[in-house]
């Protein structure tokens, strides 16, 4: 069967993609929670709750149709992609406090859904990293702490945390490697490592993925930003390795680390915040891996997903208005 | 001068033409200094009078003063008022003055003060150009205070650090129970930017507000005086 122009398609609503997104977050967030525990459940609860009450706050002080803006799901977006951002054992208040900056400062001070130069859940990250640098870098160790445990470290008042929790693969790397004459081959048999990045943390990465892969099989999103973000990731860490093994870990472990994979698929790709155009994006999200290389590497910050993506939000404007593809019918200049 | 001219003065250096609500004018001192309550209202005072005493100096002065070289001479006036209360912080407050540091010398290159001495103290007589230059500085002593109070409260928990920088034997005030973690943002730099924005909405909002509310006053009292 043959079909002729025009091609009529059900136009793609907010509520839809965010739903989608939603979905293609189930399976990371099942993995997590079968290598970590419940604790990642409990701050997607609080996230959420946080959320929607600031949200729907929010518009209400603004005047906005509140059951309609709630609907787009945008801020249970928002709140998922944050809880799955912060540690797992943090107190509840630091997700909260996060959310809530991100719902009402990086989102409807700047005009709400559509208007946010800056990706919101990655403003929280930001702003609690440089307000908390040490709650934020608790992490959970794989299968050390029971559900009794992880509660009463959320809920709970005194931390004793050094027993209990752990570095991310990411930070434990570079730690050993300050010490002299230590090799990235050596490190990575130590423990926390798995078979080919963090133990636990590679599963989860490998959940990412196969939500993003969901994304792009669902036209949710394109695949410039994801292969453009990892492959500059990957050709990076493969130089450096090639150049310095004892120093650079290579680019499975570092594809398979940290907030890369979320950050290919859930994060850069904000439809807001990130590039629009088929060549910016692919400049969007070469600038972004580098600049996450660079922070991994050379930065004091466990991760650099979170800055590389609020610094390359600020550049969109601009890519986006070198990139404008020409209108269909007219010359381009050369 | 009468005196409904001066508190009219006075009225638009505290309130309506507020220097770093409304004018957005010395933002780098304000944003800088506003760390905490102590530093603020401790910075706001010493530009208070170096505005009222260089007010009334250039006002005294103004017919004296060759047009064309104006600014070099005021900025002269402005350099030694400071370079006094420079030495006498250093004298008298010589923690405090370790605390300000840079940031008192700087009032000099301070744009608020340049800015009354040119636009206020350079057309008028010396009594009113020192109400105003001190009607300004107040009202900046009160947004310093305000965002001090703002930033060391979320930031730290308590108020008036470094109290004892003053008072000796002055000890700082836990507002917030002991566990309070802290929002160290709050006192870094985007927390300066992010507590100003907020007061410059709320100003709008309160304007706002009274605009409504006059509007509405307006066509009510109507039929009464008719």
């Amino acid at each position: 069967m043959s079909l002729n122009s025009p091609y009529l398609r059900k136009p793609t609503s907010v509520t839809r993609v965010m739903a989608e997104v939603l979905l293609a977050l189930v399976p990371a967030i099942a993995v997590y929670a079968w290598f970590f525990g419940v604790g990642i459940l409990v701050q997607i609860a609080l996230a959420t709750a946080t959320a929607i009450a600031f949200e729907a706050g929010f518009l209400k002080l603004r005047g906005r149709p509140i059951g309609r803006s709630l609907a787009d799901l945008s801020a249970i977006v928002t709140a998922w992609l944050i809880a799955l951002a912060f540690p797992s054992i943090g107190p509840w208040w630091l997700v909260v406090a996060g959310t809530a900056f991100a719902i009402v400062v990086a989102k409807h001070l700047y005009g709400g859904l559509g208007q946010n130069p800056f990706n919101p859940a990655m403003v929280a990250y930001a702003v609690m990293i440089v307000a908390f640098p040490a709650l934020m870098s608790q992490w959970p160790g794989a299968g050390r702490l029971d559900a009794a445990a992880q509660l009463d470290l959320i809920f709970g008042g005194a931390r004793a945390v050094d027993a209990v929790t752990a570095a991310t693969p990411l930070d434990s790397l570079r730690t050993g490697l300050r010490a002299e004459g230590s090799s990235v081959n050596a490190l990575l048999q130590g423990d926390g490592f798995g078979l080919f990045a963090g133990r636990g943390w590679e599963w989860i990465a490998v959940a990412f993925l196969i939500g993003g892969l969901y994304l792009l099989a669902r036209r949710i999103i394109t695949w410039h930003i994801p292969v453009a973000y990892l492959g500059s990731l990957a050709a990076l860490e493969t130089i450096a390795s090639i150049a310095a093994p004892q120093s650079y870990p290579g680019p499975v472990f570092s594809l398979f680390s940290g907030a890369a994979m979320i950050g290919a698929f859930f994060i850069l790709t904000d439809p807001v915040s990130g590039a629009t155009t088929p060549r910016g994006k692919l400049i969007y999200a070469a600038g972004a891996a580098l600049m996450t290389w660079i922070i991994r590497h050379f930065g004091s910050f466990p991760d650099g997903v979170a800055f590389a993506t609020l610094l390359m939000n600020l550049c969109v404007p601009l890519i986006d208005m070198k990139t404008q593809p020409p209108v269909f019918g007219h010359k381009t200049k050369n | 001068m009468n005196l409904k001219h001066l508190r009219e003065i006075a009225q638009a250096g505290i309130w309506k033409n507020n220097t770093g609500l409304v004018q957005l004018l010395g933002l780098c001192p304000i944003l800088a200094v506003s760390t905490n309550l102590i530093n603020g209202v401790s910075l706001g005072l010493a530009t208070a009078v170096v505005m009222a005493i260089s007010g009334a100096v250039v006002a005294a002065l103004r017919n004296l003063i060759p047009y064309e070289i104006r600014i070099p001479v005021f900025i002269l006036i402005i350099a030694a008022l400071v370079t006094v209360l420079d030495l006498a912080f250093n004298a008298y407050l010589h923690s405090l003055y370790l605390v300000l540091g840079i940031f008192v010398p700087l009032i000099v290159t301070n744009c608020i003060v340049l800015a009354r001495v040119e636009a206020f103290a350079a057309k008028n007589g010396p009594l009113s150009s020192a109400v105003d230059g001190f009607a300004m500085g107040a009202g900046l002593v009160w947004l310093l205070a305000l965002l001090g109070g703002m930033r060391e409260l979320i930031g730290t928990g308590h108020l008036f650090n470094g109290i004892d920088m003053i008072i000796p034997s002055a000890q700082p005030l836990r507002v917030l129970p002991e566990t309070y973690p802290g929002f160290l943002v709050a006192i870094l730099p985007p927390g300066a930017f992010i507590s100003l924005a907020c007061l410059i909405a709320g100003k709008s909002w309160l304007d706002a507000r009274a605009a409504k509310r006059a509007a509405q006053a307006r066509p009510a009292a109507a039929p009464v005086s008719a």
